[in-house]
């Protein structure tokens, strides 16, 4: 799992690459944390390009970061999701309260 | 019936063992005749169970992992994932969506998973003695092609 982040004009850019399970969520979910803390952003982006597997582990972290950047008075957009992980998040149902694009 | 073909894995309780569980099982499914989507839809599936044993069966020990896949006919795929740890109290409250003991970086959502990305889940469990999940993907016929 490989996290790169960008932050320009108060928007937080966060790019997943690798297979994100709960192994990988234990470390992950702090470091995102840190990362919203340190930039305070007006919108943060989950970019998903690289992320070729996500278990629900994956679900629980985008829910976190939601309410995270809810509690800011930011928002979430989940992009660029692959066909794997897209499967996971249809699911799971959190298309209804979280803005996710293919 | 005889089995077509099988294999079985045992494997201590570590996380780092859920990245090469889903691999293993995906690499033996390669001999059906698979979409990208319904192996996805396998790895998806075997992330979840064996999350389940490392996080629930085993919380504060590290304990065995048993997973055995088999090809049942040329169109399905059989995989039990077997512990013997704690156990579940109650089964169908456990398959309910959202629900979960795990705590605030788990969403409650393994079997739902399950649920819906395999074909059948049994689940027999008894407090104190482990879990058995038993998952049958079939595979969709397509025209053979050259």
């Amino acid at each position: 799992m490989k996290l790169t982040t960008s932050f320009e004009a108060g928007r937080l850019t966060l790019a997943l690459a690798g297979e994100l399970d709960h192994h990988e969520a234990k470390g992950l979910m702090r470091e995102l944390e840190d990362r919203l803390e340190m930039s305070l952003p007006r919108d943060c982006v989950l970019d998903l390009t690289e992320l070729k597997f996500m278990d629900s582990s994956g679900i629980a972290m985008i829910l976190r970061l939601y309410k995270r950047m809810n509690d800011m008075g930011g928002r979430l957009f989940v992009q660029h999701v692959q066909s794997q992980p897209m499967r996971v998040l249809d699911a799971s149902g959190i298309d209804r309260i979280i803005e996710i694009t293919a | 019936m005889k089995d077509l073909n099988s294999v079985r894995l045992e494997f201590p309780s570590l996380s780092a063992n859920e990245g090469f569980a889903r691999g293993a099982v995906a690499c033996f499914a390669a001999q059906l005749d698979m979409t990208l989507t319904e192996l996805g839809d396998v790895k998806t599936a075997v992330s979840e169970a064996v999350t389940n044993c490392i996080v629930h069966a085993y919380p504060d020990s590290i304990g065995t992992v048993y997973m055995r896949v088999r090809i049942v006919d040329p169109e399905t795929l059989e995989i039990q994932i077997k512990d013997k740890g704690r156990g579940i109290e109650d089964v169908e409250k456990a398959r309910e969506p959202l629900f979960t003991t795990g705590g605030d970086d788990r969403g409650g959502m393994g079997f739902t998973i399950m649920e819906s990305f395999m074909d059948s889940v049994k689940v027999r469990s008894k407090v104190g003695a482990g879990t058995t999940v038993t998952m049958r993907k079939r595979v969709e016929k397509r025209l053979k092609q050259r």
